[in-house]
């Protein structure tokens, strides 16, 4: 099992939802966050004030899937995020060690995508 | 002769103009609110740039076409920048030809920007700029001549009390070619485009119903009894407007919704300004329960549509007013109206034909003019933000600012560093 953690931009989501749910990766989770990658600043003045902005807002997603599933997912990550700009974002992959579905007490394999009939 | 300013009637008009320029901002409200939040600005700035773009054309050539002459088209360039337009009352009024100039300037800048509401989360603010100085020269005014000014529609009896015909049909089919010039959102079918803030859109809609106290009580220029029957009409009208679409919205959906009360607000001024000094309370209310169902029946219908027609100016504005004035030309009362005209319903049907002259030809050419207009003006700009520049939202690329900026990461840039820094390429 395997955490695949996608950082994209904002106006992307959409399209990474879309891109994961033709991959019928059914179950994830997603955050606003900010963070600073390579990307230049954006500049915003309000009256007097000139500020240099950061940070930027990206929307991470959280998926959880068995082994055979990782790729999958991180290529509809990138289809779906991708526009070719500095700031699309990193998709990280991580080891999984447990994972339990709540209502059933399934863990591991079966809590995750794919979701087994 | 010159008629005596009337300090009661000069009084009222004063408070008046000042409500009516209160419903531009309070529509940028209204229409922020219904956009999603990372436009919030762009679309609040096309209201204030209405105020700033067509207050000044207004008094430098709109107010003249207007409303220097007898001309059957259009009028005269005698009042250019407000030649001769000062403290004596305007032919039979009461009040200062020079309040008479700024109350009906306020009405030209709430058209223009009512019309923005069709281009919101897409079109380019200095396009849009160019767009509302032209437009309300070469549409408003003219249209204003012809309903208010003694243009043709005047002269052949078509009764219009607060701008049926230039404000609401105007800037309605205006905006139905101004949404299919610019095109529609790229997101649009694709995507759920949601209101970001109901509280804005309800704000709005009771700010703009308590200037439209100032726009169709005012438009008796005084305190006469017109101007007493469209005050009251203006409570009575919306508030039946507003049961319509409770009732609709429970048969529909099984629940009141909160967006749906605001725009039913909407759409009852919209029904009564037409007709707010001509009909009977009674008629008025009539006018809101049943003038609501052809309004709430298109907003329904036209997200199905491939028309992008963001905010259904269309629906709320060009609809409501078509009916409103035909309206008059059924329920209209002598009674009531001191002695103007009766409807069909009281044995006048000469009343609603010319009714429906305004209603056929007023659409026809806002809606052709609006779309040469964006035509000429998109042969020589652009029109429309790149589809990055609308994915990453009109408020960051067109005004560098952001309506819930936190802060956080904020660097401060000083003077000292020169102001040197590097801009992001927002294209």
């Amino acid at each position: 099992m395997k955490l695949v953690i996608g950082i994209v931009r904002p106006e992307k989501a959409n399209d990474v939802l879309e891109a994961l749910y033709r991959a019928e990766v059914r179950g994830f989770s997603l955050s606003r966050v900010q963070g600073h990658g390579g990307e230049l600043d954006r500049v915003e003045t309000y009256r007097g004030t000139t500020v240099q902005m950061g940070l930027s807002e990206k929307i991470r997603f959280e998926v959880a899937v068995s082994d055979s599933y990782v790729q999958t997912t991180v290529d509809a990550l990138c289809e779906g995020a991708r526009t070719g700009d500095v700031g699309d974002g990193k998709i990280f992959v991580l080891p999984l060690e447990q994972a339990v579905r709540i209502r059933t007490s399934e863990t591991d394999q079966s809590a995750v995508t794919p979701v087994v009939k | 002769m010159v008629a005596a300013i009337d300090t009661g009637d000069t009084a009222w008009m004063l408070a008046a103009t000042a409500l009516v320029l209160l419903m531009t901002p309070a529509l940028g409200l209204f229409y922020a609110g219904l956009v999603r939040s990372k436009n919030t600005l762009n679309t609040f700035m096309m209201c204030v740039a209405a105020i700033a773009i067509a207050a000044v054309t207004w008094a430098l050539v709109g107010y003249s076409l207007a409303f220097d002459g007898e001309g059957a088209l259009i009028g005269g360039l005698g009042h250019f920048a407000l030649d001769g337009v000062g403290f004596d009352p305007r032919g039979e009024g009461t009040i200062p030809h020079l309040l008479f100039m700024a109350f009906q300037g306020t009405f030209c800048i709430i058209t223009v920007a009512l019309i923005s509401g069709a281009v919101v989360e897409r079109m380019r603010f200095g396009a849009f700029m160019v767009f509302a100085a032209l437009w309300s020269v070469l549409v408003y005014a003219v249209l204003a001549h012809w309903a208010f000014g003694g243009g043709w529609l005047a002269e052949q009896g078509t009764l219009d009390f607060a701008g049926g015909v230039p404000v609401e049909m105007g800037s309605g089919f205006s905006a139905l070619a101004a949404a299919l010039v610019v095109g529609a959102r790229k997101d649009y079918g694709r995507q759920a485009l949601l209101p970001h803030n109901a509280m804005y859109v309800l704000l709005g809609a009771g700010l703009l119903w308590f200037g439209w106290f100032g726009f169709n009580g005012g438009s008796g220029l005084g305190v006469g009894q017109n101007s007493i029957l469209a005050f009251v009409n203006t409570l009575l009208t919306p508030a039946c407007a507003l049961i319509t679409w409770f009732v609709l919205d429970l048969i529909r959906g099984r629940k009141v919704t909160a967006i749906g009360a605001a725009t039913a607000i909407i759409v009852g001024c919209v029904l009564i300004t037409p007709a707010g000094g001509f009909v009977s309370p009674g008629w008025a209310m009539v006018l809101g329960f049943v003038g609501a169902l052809p309004c709430y029946a298109m907003i329904m219908w036209r997200p199905r549509t491939r028309v992008d027609e963001t905010l259904d100016v269309l629906a709320a504005h060009g609809l409501a007013g078509f009916t409103g004035i035909l309206f008059i030309g059924l329920v209209a009362q002598v009674g009531w109206n001191g002695g103007l005209a009766d409807g069909l319903f009281y044995g006048d049907a000469g009343q609603l034909w010319s009714q429906a002259v305004a209603a056929i030809v007023t659409p026809a050419y806002a809606f052709v003019m609006t779309f040469l207009l964006l035509k000429f003006v998109g042969a020589v700009m652009p029109l429309r933000a790149t589809e990055r520049d609308e994915a990453v939202g009109m408020d960051v690329v067109q005004h560098g600012e952001e309506a819930y900026a936190t802060g956080e990461g904020a660097i401060l840039v000083l003077p000292e560093d020169g102001g040197r820094v590097p801009v992001a390429d927002p294209g």
